[in-house]
Protein backbone atom coordinates (compact mmCIF):
# COMPACT_ATOMS: atom_id res chain seq x y z
CA UNK A 1 0.00 0.00 0.00
CA UNK A 2 1.12 3.52 -0.75
CA UNK A 3 1.98 5.58 2.27
CA UNK A 4 1.26 9.27 2.24
CA UNK A 5 1.64 11.75 5.01
CA UNK A 6 -2.10 12.29 4.90
CA UNK A 7 -2.44 9.18 6.99
CA UNK A 8 -4.32 5.92 6.80
CA UNK A 9 -6.38 4.87 3.83
CA UNK A 10 -10.04 4.28 4.33
CA UNK A 11 -13.04 3.78 2.11
CA UNK A 12 -16.09 5.96 1.75
CA UNK A 13 -19.03 3.62 1.17
CA UNK A 14 -22.15 5.06 -0.41
CA UNK A 15 -25.19 2.76 -0.56
CA UNK A 16 -27.45 3.30 -3.57
CA UNK A 17 -30.82 1.66 -3.85
CA UNK A 18 -33.81 2.18 -6.11
CA UNK A 19 -37.33 0.96 -6.87
CA UNK A 20 -38.78 0.03 -3.50
CA UNK A 21 -42.25 -0.65 -4.98
CA UNK A 22 -43.80 -0.91 -1.46
CA UNK A 23 -41.54 -3.89 -0.71
CA UNK A 24 -40.78 -2.79 2.84
CA UNK A 25 -39.45 -6.23 3.81
CA UNK A 26 -36.73 -6.16 1.17
CA UNK A 27 -36.07 -2.51 1.98
CA UNK A 28 -35.52 -3.32 5.64
CA UNK A 29 -33.19 -6.21 4.79
CA UNK A 30 -31.25 -3.92 2.45
CA UNK A 31 -30.89 -1.14 4.98
CA UNK A 32 -29.75 -3.61 7.65
CA UNK A 33 -27.18 -4.99 5.24
CA UNK A 34 -25.92 -1.51 4.35
CA UNK A 35 -25.51 -0.47 7.96
CA UNK A 36 -23.84 -3.76 8.90
CA UNK A 37 -21.31 -3.12 6.17
CA UNK A 38 -20.73 0.29 7.65
CA UNK A 39 -22.02 2.35 4.72
CA UNK A 40 -21.44 6.02 5.42
CA UNK A 41 -24.36 7.36 3.40
CA UNK A 42 -27.55 5.80 2.03
CA UNK A 43 -29.51 7.12 -0.94
CA UNK A 44 -32.73 5.91 -2.50
CA UNK A 45 -33.21 6.78 -6.17
CA UNK A 46 -37.00 6.79 -6.14
CA UNK A 47 -40.17 4.83 -6.89
CA UNK A 48 -41.14 4.06 -3.30
CA UNK A 49 -44.55 2.74 -4.32
CA UNK A 50 -45.92 0.23 -6.85
CA UNK A 51 -47.25 -3.31 -6.60
CA UNK A 52 -46.22 -4.37 -3.09
CA UNK A 53 -48.47 -4.22 0.01
CA UNK A 54 -48.92 -1.51 2.67
CA UNK A 55 -47.22 1.53 1.09
CA UNK A 56 -47.01 3.44 4.37
CA UNK A 57 -44.62 0.90 5.90
CA UNK A 58 -41.76 2.10 3.69
CA UNK A 59 -41.52 5.62 5.11
CA UNK A 60 -40.57 4.96 8.77
CA UNK A 61 -37.68 2.78 7.54
CA UNK A 62 -36.31 5.59 5.40
CA UNK A 63 -36.45 7.81 8.42
CA UNK A 64 -34.93 5.28 10.80
CA UNK A 65 -31.92 4.66 8.57
CA UNK A 66 -31.51 8.26 7.55
CA UNK A 67 -32.04 7.59 3.83
CA UNK A 68 -32.03 10.57 1.47
CA UNK A 69 -34.39 10.13 -1.50
CA UNK A 70 -34.61 11.26 -5.09
CA UNK A 71 -38.10 11.49 -6.59
CA UNK A 72 -39.11 8.76 -9.04
CA UNK A 73 -41.91 8.93 -11.58
CA UNK A 74 -44.11 6.91 -9.26
CA UNK A 75 -43.45 9.31 -6.38
CA UNK A 76 -44.32 12.26 -8.59
CA UNK A 77 -47.58 10.55 -9.56
CA UNK A 78 -48.60 9.43 -6.06
CA UNK A 79 -47.43 12.64 -4.41
CA UNK A 80 -49.39 14.78 -6.82
CA UNK A 81 -52.41 12.46 -7.03
CA UNK A 82 -52.09 11.95 -10.80
CA UNK A 83 -54.06 9.22 -12.49
CA UNK A 84 -51.22 6.87 -13.55
CA UNK A 85 -47.60 5.95 -12.89
CA UNK A 86 -46.11 7.72 -15.94
CA UNK A 87 -44.15 4.69 -17.08
CA UNK A 88 -45.62 5.24 -20.54
CA UNK A 89 -46.86 1.75 -21.29
CA UNK A 90 -48.86 1.37 -24.47
CA UNK A 91 -49.82 -2.29 -24.29
CA UNK A 92 -53.39 -2.60 -22.95
CA UNK A 93 -52.50 -5.55 -20.69
CA UNK A 94 -49.50 -3.72 -19.20
CA UNK A 95 -51.64 -0.66 -18.59
CA UNK A 96 -54.33 -2.74 -16.93
CA UNK A 97 -51.98 -4.19 -14.32
CA UNK A 98 -49.98 -1.01 -13.84
CA UNK A 99 -53.25 0.79 -13.13
CA UNK A 100 -54.40 -1.72 -10.49
CA UNK A 101 -51.23 -1.34 -8.45
CA UNK A 102 -51.23 2.40 -8.94
CA UNK A 103 -54.79 2.80 -7.67
CA UNK A 104 -54.00 0.56 -4.68
CA UNK A 105 -50.90 2.55 -3.78
CA UNK A 106 -52.61 5.91 -4.19
CA UNK A 107 -55.50 4.81 -1.96
CA UNK A 108 -53.17 3.46 0.73
CA UNK A 109 -50.54 6.18 1.01
CA UNK A 110 -51.27 8.67 3.79
CA UNK A 111 -51.57 12.34 2.95
CA UNK A 112 -48.50 13.06 5.08
CA UNK A 113 -46.42 10.59 3.09
CA UNK A 114 -47.82 11.97 -0.15
CA UNK A 115 -46.67 15.41 0.90
CA UNK A 116 -43.22 13.93 1.53
CA UNK A 117 -43.16 12.36 -1.97
CA UNK A 118 -44.21 15.64 -3.54
CA UNK A 119 -41.28 17.59 -2.19
CA UNK A 120 -38.55 15.10 -3.07
CA UNK A 121 -35.86 16.48 -5.40
CA UNK A 122 -35.54 15.23 -9.00
CA UNK A 123 -31.79 14.89 -8.56
CA UNK A 124 -29.18 14.97 -5.84
CA UNK A 125 -25.65 16.17 -6.45
CA UNK A 126 -22.82 15.07 -4.21
CA UNK A 127 -19.26 16.24 -4.24
CA UNK A 128 -16.92 13.70 -2.66
CA UNK A 129 -13.15 13.97 -2.94
CA UNK A 130 -13.51 16.24 -5.93
CA UNK A 131 -15.87 13.90 -7.77
CA UNK A 132 -19.19 15.19 -9.03
CA UNK A 133 -21.78 12.50 -8.39
CA UNK A 134 -25.28 12.88 -9.82
CA UNK A 135 -28.10 10.74 -8.46
CA UNK A 136 -31.29 10.63 -10.53
CA UNK A 137 -34.21 8.30 -11.21
CA UNK A 138 -34.43 7.53 -14.96
CA UNK A 139 -31.81 9.74 -16.57
CA UNK A 140 -30.43 13.15 -15.66
CA UNK A 141 -32.63 14.71 -18.34
CA UNK A 142 -35.87 12.87 -17.77
CA UNK A 143 -37.31 11.20 -14.71
CA UNK A 144 -38.95 8.37 -16.68
CA UNK A 145 -36.34 7.71 -19.33
CA UNK A 146 -35.39 4.03 -19.53
CA UNK A 147 -31.66 3.55 -19.88
CA UNK A 148 -31.16 -0.16 -20.60
CA UNK A 149 -27.73 -1.67 -20.87
CA UNK A 150 -28.26 -3.11 -24.35
CA UNK A 151 -30.02 -0.03 -25.70
CA UNK A 152 -27.79 2.81 -24.48
CA UNK A 153 -24.56 3.72 -26.25
CA UNK A 154 -21.46 4.76 -24.35
CA UNK A 155 -21.16 8.03 -26.28
CA UNK A 156 -24.69 8.95 -25.18
CA UNK A 157 -23.82 8.40 -21.52
CA UNK A 158 -20.68 10.49 -22.00
CA UNK A 159 -22.84 13.23 -23.48
CA UNK A 160 -25.12 13.11 -20.42
CA UNK A 161 -22.12 13.32 -18.12
CA UNK A 162 -20.79 16.39 -19.92
CA UNK A 163 -24.18 18.04 -20.23
CA UNK A 164 -24.89 17.61 -16.53
CA UNK A 165 -21.32 18.10 -15.31
CA UNK A 166 -21.11 14.74 -13.60
CA UNK A 167 -18.21 12.32 -13.24
CA UNK A 168 -20.54 9.63 -11.97
CA UNK A 169 -24.23 9.23 -12.81
CA UNK A 170 -26.41 6.78 -10.92
CA UNK A 171 -30.01 5.96 -11.85
CA UNK A 172 -32.56 3.16 -11.47
CA UNK A 173 -36.11 2.95 -13.01
CA UNK A 174 -35.57 0.00 -15.34
CA UNK A 175 -35.37 -2.65 -12.61
CA UNK A 176 -32.13 -4.25 -13.81
CA UNK A 177 -28.70 -3.21 -12.53
CA UNK A 178 -25.76 -2.50 -14.80
CA UNK A 179 -22.53 -0.58 -14.90
CA UNK A 180 -20.51 1.07 -17.66
CA UNK A 181 -17.14 2.73 -17.50
CA UNK A 182 -16.95 5.80 -19.72
CA UNK A 183 -14.11 7.84 -21.17
CA UNK A 184 -11.62 9.26 -18.65
CA UNK A 185 -12.69 6.66 -16.10
CA UNK A 186 -16.07 8.23 -15.54
CA UNK A 187 -19.06 6.01 -14.76
CA UNK A 188 -22.71 5.33 -15.34
CA UNK A 189 -24.40 2.93 -12.95
CA UNK A 190 -27.91 1.56 -12.62
CA UNK A 191 -28.32 0.61 -8.98
CA UNK A 192 -30.91 -2.10 -9.60
CA UNK A 193 -34.05 -2.21 -7.47
CA UNK A 194 -34.92 -3.63 -4.09
CA UNK A 195 -38.65 -3.91 -4.82
CA UNK A 196 -38.66 -6.92 -7.10
CA UNK A 197 -36.29 -9.56 -8.38
CA UNK A 198 -34.37 -9.03 -11.57
CA UNK A 199 -36.28 -11.25 -14.02
CA UNK A 200 -33.66 -13.97 -13.70
CA UNK A 201 -35.63 -16.65 -11.87
CA UNK A 202 -34.05 -15.84 -8.49
CA UNK A 203 -36.05 -14.32 -5.64
CA UNK A 204 -33.37 -12.00 -4.26
CA UNK A 205 -33.16 -8.29 -5.04
CA UNK A 206 -30.13 -6.00 -5.54
CA UNK A 207 -28.63 -2.73 -4.40
CA UNK A 208 -25.27 -1.15 -5.14
CA UNK A 209 -22.40 0.23 -3.08
CA UNK A 210 -20.08 2.88 -4.48
CA UNK A 211 -16.68 2.73 -2.80
CA UNK A 212 -14.23 5.60 -2.96
CA UNK A 213 -10.78 4.98 -1.48
CA UNK A 214 -9.75 7.97 0.53
CA UNK A 215 -6.55 9.11 2.17
CA UNK A 216 -4.99 10.73 -0.92
CA UNK A 217 -5.57 14.29 0.16
CA UNK A 218 -4.93 16.93 -2.42
CA UNK A 219 -5.10 14.36 -5.20
CA UNK A 220 -6.50 15.20 -8.62
CA UNK A 221 -9.86 14.21 -9.99
CA UNK A 222 -8.11 11.62 -12.11
CA UNK A 223 -6.62 10.14 -8.98
CA UNK A 224 -9.97 10.14 -7.25
CA UNK A 225 -11.59 8.35 -10.23
CA UNK A 226 -8.90 5.71 -10.07
CA UNK A 227 -10.04 5.03 -6.54
CA UNK A 228 -13.67 4.34 -7.42
CA UNK A 229 -15.07 0.83 -7.34
CA UNK A 230 -18.53 -0.73 -7.29
CA UNK A 231 -20.29 -3.63 -5.66
CA UNK A 232 -23.70 -4.98 -6.62
CA UNK A 233 -25.06 -6.64 -3.50
CA UNK A 234 -27.72 -9.39 -3.55
CA UNK A 235 -30.33 -9.20 -0.78
CA UNK A 236 -32.32 -12.20 0.36
CA UNK A 237 -35.42 -11.35 2.32
CA UNK A 238 -38.66 -12.98 3.46
CA UNK A 239 -40.33 -12.97 0.05
CA UNK A 240 -42.84 -15.64 1.12
CA UNK A 241 -44.20 -13.32 3.76
CA UNK A 242 -44.39 -10.49 1.22
CA UNK A 243 -46.29 -12.74 -1.19
CA UNK A 244 -48.78 -13.72 1.56
CA UNK A 245 -49.35 -10.10 2.47
CA UNK A 246 -49.90 -9.25 -1.19
CA UNK A 247 -52.53 -11.97 -1.28
CA UNK A 248 -54.21 -10.56 1.80
CA UNK A 249 -54.34 -7.19 0.10
CA UNK A 250 -55.87 -8.73 -3.04
CA UNK A 251 -53.01 -7.54 -5.26
CA UNK A 252 -53.14 -9.22 -8.71
CA UNK A 253 -51.60 -12.70 -8.77
CA UNK A 254 -49.38 -11.69 -11.68
CA UNK A 255 -47.33 -9.48 -9.33
CA UNK A 256 -47.26 -12.08 -6.58
CA UNK A 257 -45.96 -14.64 -9.03
CA UNK A 258 -43.02 -12.36 -9.81
CA UNK A 259 -42.11 -12.13 -6.11
CA UNK A 260 -42.30 -15.93 -5.74
CA UNK A 261 -40.66 -16.96 -9.02
CA UNK A 262 -38.23 -14.18 -9.86
CA UNK A 263 -39.72 -13.79 -13.35
CA UNK A 264 -41.46 -10.63 -14.55
CA UNK A 265 -44.99 -11.25 -15.80
CA UNK A 266 -46.21 -7.81 -16.88
CA UNK A 267 -44.94 -4.50 -18.25
CA UNK A 268 -42.53 -6.39 -20.49
CA UNK A 269 -43.04 -4.24 -23.58
CA UNK A 270 -40.42 -1.73 -22.47
CA UNK A 271 -37.67 -4.36 -22.24
CA UNK A 272 -35.22 -4.43 -25.16
CA UNK A 273 -34.83 -7.82 -26.83
CA UNK A 274 -31.56 -8.68 -25.15
CA UNK A 275 -32.91 -8.09 -21.63
CA UNK A 276 -36.27 -9.66 -22.45
CA UNK A 277 -34.66 -12.83 -23.73
CA UNK A 278 -33.14 -13.51 -20.32
CA UNK A 279 -36.62 -13.67 -18.79
CA UNK A 280 -39.25 -16.35 -19.08
CA UNK A 281 -42.16 -14.25 -20.44
CA UNK B 1 -50.35 32.48 -39.44
CA UNK B 2 -46.73 31.41 -38.86
CA UNK B 3 -45.48 27.87 -39.27
CA UNK B 4 -44.25 26.38 -36.01
CA UNK B 5 -40.68 25.11 -35.89
CA UNK B 6 -38.99 22.21 -34.19
CA UNK B 7 -35.44 22.33 -32.81
CA UNK B 8 -33.18 19.35 -32.51
CA UNK B 9 -33.02 18.79 -28.74
CA UNK B 10 -30.33 16.15 -28.98
CA UNK B 11 -29.47 13.60 -31.64
CA UNK B 12 -30.68 10.48 -29.80
CA UNK B 13 -31.47 8.43 -32.88
CA UNK B 14 -29.54 8.30 -36.12
CA UNK B 15 -31.44 6.69 -38.98
CA UNK B 16 -30.05 5.28 -42.22
CA UNK B 17 -32.14 4.97 -45.39
CA UNK B 18 -29.87 2.07 -46.15
CA UNK B 19 -31.84 0.61 -49.07
CA UNK B 20 -33.02 3.91 -50.48
CA UNK B 21 -36.48 3.50 -51.95
CA UNK B 22 -35.81 0.00 -53.25
CA UNK B 23 -38.04 -2.77 -52.00
CA UNK B 24 -39.02 -6.22 -53.21
CA UNK B 25 -42.64 -5.43 -52.26
CA UNK B 26 -45.07 -2.73 -53.30
CA UNK B 27 -47.37 -2.32 -50.31
CA UNK B 28 -50.51 -0.27 -50.83
CA UNK B 29 -49.85 1.86 -47.73
CA UNK B 30 -46.11 2.47 -48.17
CA UNK B 31 -45.61 6.12 -47.32
CA UNK B 32 -42.67 6.59 -49.69
CA UNK B 33 -43.94 4.36 -52.51
CA UNK B 34 -41.02 1.97 -52.45
CA UNK B 35 -40.82 -0.71 -55.14
CA UNK B 36 -38.31 -2.88 -57.02
CA UNK B 37 -38.04 -0.06 -59.59
CA UNK B 38 -38.08 3.05 -57.42
CA UNK B 39 -34.42 4.04 -57.28
CA UNK B 40 -34.96 7.71 -56.58
CA UNK B 41 -32.95 7.00 -53.43
CA UNK B 42 -30.17 4.42 -53.71
CA UNK B 43 -28.30 2.08 -51.37
CA UNK B 44 -25.88 3.42 -48.77
CA UNK B 45 -22.46 1.80 -48.83
CA UNK B 46 -20.57 0.46 -45.83
CA UNK B 47 -18.11 3.33 -46.17
CA UNK B 48 -20.83 5.96 -46.25
CA UNK B 49 -22.37 4.48 -43.13
CA UNK B 50 -19.00 4.28 -41.39
CA UNK B 51 -18.36 7.97 -41.96
CA UNK B 52 -21.61 8.92 -40.25
CA UNK B 53 -21.10 6.40 -37.45
CA UNK B 54 -17.79 8.09 -36.69
CA UNK B 55 -19.44 11.51 -36.69
CA UNK B 56 -22.16 10.17 -34.43
CA UNK B 57 -19.69 9.53 -31.61
CA UNK B 58 -19.09 13.24 -31.12
CA UNK B 59 -22.81 13.91 -31.39
CA UNK B 60 -23.47 11.43 -28.57
CA UNK B 61 -26.01 9.37 -30.54
CA UNK B 62 -27.85 6.85 -28.35
CA UNK B 63 -29.06 4.35 -30.95
CA UNK B 64 -29.15 3.58 -34.69
CA UNK B 65 -32.07 2.68 -36.95
CA UNK B 66 -32.03 1.18 -40.45
CA UNK B 67 -34.85 1.39 -42.95
CA UNK B 68 -35.62 1.43 -46.67
CA UNK B 69 -37.16 0.16 -48.74
CA UNK B 70 -36.05 -3.28 -47.68
CA UNK B 71 -32.63 -2.99 -45.95
CA UNK B 72 -31.66 -6.59 -46.71
CA UNK B 73 -31.67 -5.86 -50.47
CA UNK B 74 -28.46 -3.95 -49.83
CA UNK B 75 -25.66 -6.50 -50.29
CA UNK B 76 -23.49 -4.77 -47.69
CA UNK B 77 -26.22 -4.62 -45.08
CA UNK B 78 -25.09 -7.48 -42.85
CA UNK B 79 -21.60 -5.94 -42.74
CA UNK B 80 -23.17 -2.58 -41.96
CA UNK B 81 -25.07 -4.02 -39.00
CA UNK B 82 -22.03 -5.83 -37.65
CA UNK B 83 -20.07 -2.58 -37.81
CA UNK B 84 -22.87 -0.61 -36.17
CA UNK B 85 -23.00 -2.96 -33.21
CA UNK B 86 -19.51 -1.74 -32.34
CA UNK B 87 -20.92 1.78 -31.97
CA UNK B 88 -24.28 1.24 -30.31
CA UNK B 89 -27.67 -0.46 -30.32
CA UNK B 90 -29.21 -1.08 -33.75
CA UNK B 91 -32.76 -1.57 -34.97
CA UNK B 92 -33.76 -2.79 -38.43
CA UNK B 93 -37.13 -2.15 -40.03
CA UNK B 94 -37.65 -5.03 -42.45
CA UNK B 95 -40.47 -6.77 -44.27
CA UNK B 96 -38.93 -10.09 -43.25
CA UNK B 97 -39.38 -11.72 -46.66
CA UNK B 98 -35.79 -11.93 -47.88
CA UNK B 99 -33.91 -13.00 -44.73
CA UNK B 100 -31.30 -15.68 -45.30
CA UNK B 101 -30.42 -18.12 -42.57
CA UNK B 102 -26.68 -17.47 -42.85
CA UNK B 103 -27.22 -13.72 -42.42
CA UNK B 104 -29.32 -14.27 -39.34
CA UNK B 105 -26.64 -16.57 -37.90
CA UNK B 106 -23.92 -14.01 -38.49
CA UNK B 107 -25.98 -11.24 -36.94
CA UNK B 108 -26.77 -13.35 -33.91
CA UNK B 109 -23.07 -13.92 -33.39
CA UNK B 110 -22.27 -10.22 -33.82
CA UNK B 111 -24.97 -9.31 -31.32
CA UNK B 112 -23.74 -11.74 -28.70
CA UNK B 113 -20.21 -10.30 -29.01
CA UNK B 114 -21.52 -6.76 -28.65
CA UNK B 115 -22.60 -5.07 -25.45
CA UNK B 116 -25.52 -3.71 -27.47
CA UNK B 117 -28.71 -5.22 -28.80
CA UNK B 118 -29.90 -5.75 -32.35
CA UNK B 119 -33.66 -5.39 -32.76
CA UNK B 120 -35.73 -6.44 -35.77
CA UNK B 121 -39.04 -4.83 -36.51
CA UNK B 122 -40.92 -6.94 -39.01
CA UNK B 123 -43.91 -5.40 -40.76
CA UNK B 124 -46.96 -7.64 -40.96
CA UNK B 125 -50.29 -5.91 -41.34
CA UNK B 126 -52.72 -8.62 -40.36
CA UNK B 127 -52.79 -11.79 -38.29
CA UNK B 128 -53.70 -13.91 -41.33
CA UNK B 129 -52.98 -14.03 -45.06
CA UNK B 130 -56.56 -12.87 -45.60
CA UNK B 131 -55.97 -9.63 -43.70
CA UNK B 132 -52.30 -9.05 -44.60
CA UNK B 133 -51.91 -10.06 -48.24
CA UNK B 134 -54.44 -7.66 -49.79
CA UNK B 135 -52.28 -4.82 -48.39
CA UNK B 136 -48.73 -6.18 -48.67
CA UNK B 137 -49.11 -8.53 -51.64
CA UNK B 138 -49.90 -12.16 -52.38
CA UNK B 139 -48.00 -14.68 -50.31
CA UNK B 140 -46.29 -12.01 -48.18
CA UNK B 141 -47.87 -13.18 -44.92
CA UNK B 142 -46.31 -16.62 -45.22
CA UNK B 143 -42.96 -15.28 -46.33
CA UNK B 144 -42.79 -12.69 -43.58
CA UNK B 145 -43.75 -15.31 -40.98
CA UNK B 146 -40.95 -17.51 -42.30
CA UNK B 147 -38.59 -14.62 -41.66
CA UNK B 148 -40.00 -14.05 -38.17
CA UNK B 149 -39.53 -17.71 -37.24
CA UNK B 150 -36.02 -17.73 -38.67
CA UNK B 151 -35.18 -14.84 -36.34
CA UNK B 152 -36.91 -16.53 -33.40
CA UNK B 153 -35.03 -19.77 -34.05
CA UNK B 154 -31.75 -17.88 -33.96
CA UNK B 155 -32.71 -16.37 -30.60
CA UNK B 156 -33.93 -12.92 -31.62
CA UNK B 157 -37.27 -11.54 -30.43
CA UNK B 158 -38.54 -9.59 -33.44
CA UNK B 159 -41.10 -6.84 -32.86
CA UNK B 160 -44.02 -7.31 -35.23
CA UNK B 161 -45.23 -3.93 -36.42
CA UNK B 162 -48.66 -3.56 -37.94
CA UNK B 163 -49.92 -0.42 -39.61
CA UNK B 164 -53.39 0.30 -38.31
CA UNK B 165 -55.54 -0.37 -41.36
CA UNK B 166 -58.57 -1.00 -39.13
CA UNK B 167 -60.62 1.30 -36.86
CA UNK B 168 -58.75 2.11 -33.63
CA UNK B 169 -61.53 0.61 -31.47
CA UNK B 170 -60.51 -2.82 -32.74
CA UNK B 171 -56.91 -2.52 -31.47
CA UNK B 172 -57.32 -4.74 -28.40
CA UNK B 173 -59.06 -7.53 -30.29
CA UNK B 174 -56.62 -7.49 -33.19
CA UNK B 175 -53.66 -7.40 -30.80
CA UNK B 176 -55.03 -10.52 -29.06
CA UNK B 177 -55.43 -12.39 -32.32
CA UNK B 178 -51.93 -11.39 -33.40
CA UNK B 179 -50.44 -12.68 -30.16
CA UNK B 180 -52.38 -15.91 -30.47
CA UNK B 181 -51.25 -16.43 -34.07
CA UNK B 182 -47.60 -15.80 -33.14
CA UNK B 183 -47.74 -18.15 -30.16
CA UNK B 184 -49.39 -20.84 -32.29
CA UNK B 185 -46.60 -20.48 -34.83
CA UNK B 186 -43.97 -21.10 -32.17
CA UNK B 187 -43.03 -17.57 -31.08
CA UNK B 188 -43.30 -17.86 -27.28
CA UNK B 189 -42.45 -14.25 -26.30
CA UNK B 190 -44.20 -12.26 -29.04
CA UNK B 191 -43.65 -8.49 -29.22
CA UNK B 192 -46.03 -6.22 -31.12
CA UNK B 193 -46.32 -2.57 -32.03
CA UNK B 194 -49.21 -0.91 -33.83
CA UNK B 195 -48.38 2.10 -36.00
CA UNK B 196 -50.67 4.72 -37.48
CA UNK B 197 -50.69 4.94 -41.28
CA UNK B 198 -49.37 8.05 -42.98
CA UNK B 199 -51.50 9.63 -45.69
CA UNK B 200 -48.64 9.84 -48.19
CA UNK B 201 -47.03 7.92 -51.02
CA UNK B 202 -49.02 4.85 -51.97
CA UNK B 203 -51.29 5.34 -48.96
CA UNK B 204 -52.34 8.66 -50.45
CA UNK B 205 -53.86 6.73 -53.35
CA UNK B 206 -55.27 4.00 -51.08
CA UNK B 207 -57.24 6.43 -48.91
CA UNK B 208 -56.64 10.15 -49.23
CA UNK B 209 -53.83 12.64 -48.83
CA UNK B 210 -53.62 15.40 -46.26
CA UNK B 211 -55.96 18.33 -46.70
CA UNK B 212 -54.40 21.79 -46.93
CA UNK B 213 -56.12 22.58 -43.66
CA UNK B 214 -54.35 19.68 -41.94
CA UNK B 215 -51.34 21.68 -40.82
CA UNK B 216 -49.91 22.34 -37.41
CA UNK B 217 -50.28 25.78 -35.87
CA UNK B 218 -48.46 27.48 -33.00
CA UNK B 219 -51.66 27.35 -31.06
CA UNK B 220 -51.89 23.56 -31.30
CA UNK B 221 -48.32 23.27 -30.08
CA UNK B 222 -48.71 25.39 -26.98
CA UNK B 223 -47.78 23.06 -24.11
CA UNK B 224 -47.12 20.22 -26.57
CA UNK B 225 -44.46 17.65 -25.68
CA UNK B 226 -42.12 17.98 -28.68
CA UNK B 227 -40.23 14.85 -27.66
CA UNK B 228 -43.15 12.97 -29.22
CA UNK B 229 -41.87 14.08 -32.65
CA UNK B 230 -39.08 12.10 -34.30
CA UNK B 231 -37.53 15.32 -35.65
CA UNK B 232 -37.03 16.54 -32.06
CA UNK B 233 -34.30 13.93 -31.48
CA UNK B 234 -33.41 12.27 -34.82
CA UNK B 235 -31.95 12.73 -38.27
CA UNK B 236 -31.78 10.35 -41.23
CA UNK B 237 -28.95 9.73 -43.67
CA UNK B 238 -29.81 9.00 -47.32
CA UNK B 239 -27.59 8.83 -50.37
CA UNK B 240 -28.36 12.51 -50.88
CA UNK B 241 -27.35 13.73 -47.45
CA UNK B 242 -28.86 14.19 -44.01
CA UNK B 243 -32.60 14.82 -43.73
CA UNK B 244 -34.86 15.93 -40.93
CA UNK B 245 -36.84 12.70 -40.46
CA UNK B 246 -37.53 9.33 -42.10
CA UNK B 247 -41.03 10.37 -43.10
CA UNK B 248 -40.29 13.36 -45.30
CA UNK B 249 -37.17 12.33 -47.24
CA UNK B 250 -38.94 12.83 -50.58
CA UNK B 251 -39.64 16.50 -49.85
CA UNK B 252 -36.72 18.62 -51.08
CA UNK B 253 -36.86 20.84 -47.99
CA UNK B 254 -36.20 17.85 -45.73
CA UNK B 255 -32.53 17.69 -46.70
CA UNK B 256 -30.65 19.78 -44.18
CA UNK B 257 -27.02 19.17 -45.05
CA UNK B 258 -24.23 16.85 -46.09
CA UNK B 259 -23.07 15.84 -42.61
CA UNK B 260 -24.63 15.42 -39.19
CA UNK B 261 -23.11 18.61 -37.84
CA UNK B 262 -24.51 20.53 -40.80
CA UNK B 263 -28.01 19.17 -40.27
CA UNK B 264 -28.90 20.52 -36.84
CA UNK B 265 -31.04 23.47 -37.95
CA UNK B 266 -34.61 24.08 -36.86
CA UNK B 267 -37.25 22.69 -39.19
CA UNK B 268 -40.66 24.19 -40.01
CA UNK B 269 -43.48 21.73 -39.32
CA UNK B 270 -45.26 22.61 -42.52
CA UNK B 271 -46.17 19.16 -43.83
CA UNK B 272 -49.40 17.22 -43.59
CA UNK B 273 -47.52 14.25 -42.13
CA UNK B 274 -46.50 16.43 -39.19
CA UNK B 275 -50.15 16.26 -38.24
CA UNK B 276 -49.96 12.47 -37.85
CA UNK B 277 -46.83 12.73 -35.72
CA UNK B 278 -48.64 15.31 -33.61
CA UNK B 279 -51.67 13.07 -33.15
CA UNK B 280 -49.98 9.74 -32.57
CA UNK B 281 -46.59 10.61 -31.12
CA UNK B 282 -43.41 8.53 -31.06
CA UNK B 283 -44.38 6.39 -34.01
CA UNK B 284 -40.90 5.40 -35.05
CA UNK B 285 -39.09 4.53 -31.78
CA UNK B 286 -38.88 1.22 -29.99
CA UNK B 287 -41.02 1.00 -26.85
CA UNK B 288 -37.85 0.56 -24.76
CA UNK B 289 -36.55 3.95 -25.85
CA UNK B 290 -39.59 6.04 -25.17
CA UNK B 291 -40.00 8.50 -22.36
CA UNK B 292 -42.76 10.99 -22.57
CA UNK B 293 -42.74 14.17 -20.55
CA UNK B 294 -44.09 13.75 -17.03
CA UNK B 295 -46.71 16.11 -15.61
CA UNK B 296 -44.41 17.96 -13.26
CA UNK B 297 -42.01 18.84 -16.11
CA UNK B 298 -44.87 20.64 -17.82
CA UNK B 299 -45.21 22.96 -14.89
CA UNK B 300 -41.52 23.51 -14.68
CA UNK B 301 -41.12 22.23 -11.15
S1 LIG C 1 -44.11 -0.62 -46.67
FE1 LIG C 1 -42.05 -1.47 -46.38
S2 LIG C 1 -42.19 -3.51 -47.30
FE2 LIG C 1 -43.92 -2.38 -48.07
S3 LIG C 1 -43.22 -1.46 -50.01
FE3 LIG C 1 -42.85 0.06 -48.42
S4 LIG C 1 -40.74 -0.30 -47.78
FE4 LIG C 1 -41.41 -2.15 -48.89
S1 LIG D 1 -43.20 14.46 -40.40
FE1 LIG D 1 -43.07 14.18 -38.17
S2 LIG D 1 -40.93 13.83 -37.76
FE2 LIG D 1 -41.05 14.68 -39.81
S3 LIG D 1 -40.80 16.92 -39.56
FE3 LIG D 1 -43.00 16.50 -39.49
S4 LIG D 1 -43.44 16.22 -37.30
FE4 LIG D 1 -41.23 16.03 -37.56
FE1 LIG E 1 -39.52 4.52 -12.30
Amino acid sequence: MELENSGRESVLQIALLGGVYNNYLALEATLQDASQRGCDEIYCLGDLGAFGPYPDRVFPLLDQYNVTCVQGNYDDSIGNGLDNCQCGYTDPRDNHFAQLSFDYTLANTSSGNRAYLRQLPKEIRLERYGLEILLCHGSPRRINEFLWESATSTQFLEYLGKQHQADIIVGTHTGIKWLRQLADQRWFCNSGVVGRPENDGATNVWYTILDIQTGHHGSSKRRALENVSWRHVPIHYDYRRLACEMEQEAIPTEFIETIRSGWWTTCLEVLPGKERRRGRF
Amino acid sequence: MTTPKVSLTHLDQLWFQVAGTLCNLTCHHCFISCSPKNDSFGFLSLDQVRKHLDDSLIAGVKEYYFTGGEPFLNAEFVDILCLTLEYGPATVLTNGTVLKEEWVERLRKAESLSQYGLEFRVSIDGFSPESNDPIRGNGTFGRAMDGVLRLVDAGFLPIITAARTWPMEQDAEILDRFVQMLRDSGYAQPRLKILPTLQMGAEEQRTHGYLDSERLTDEMLTDFDFSQLVCDHSRIVTDRGVHVCPILIESPDSRLGETLSAACDDFPLSHGACMTCYQFGAICSNPSGQAYRVKSDEHGT
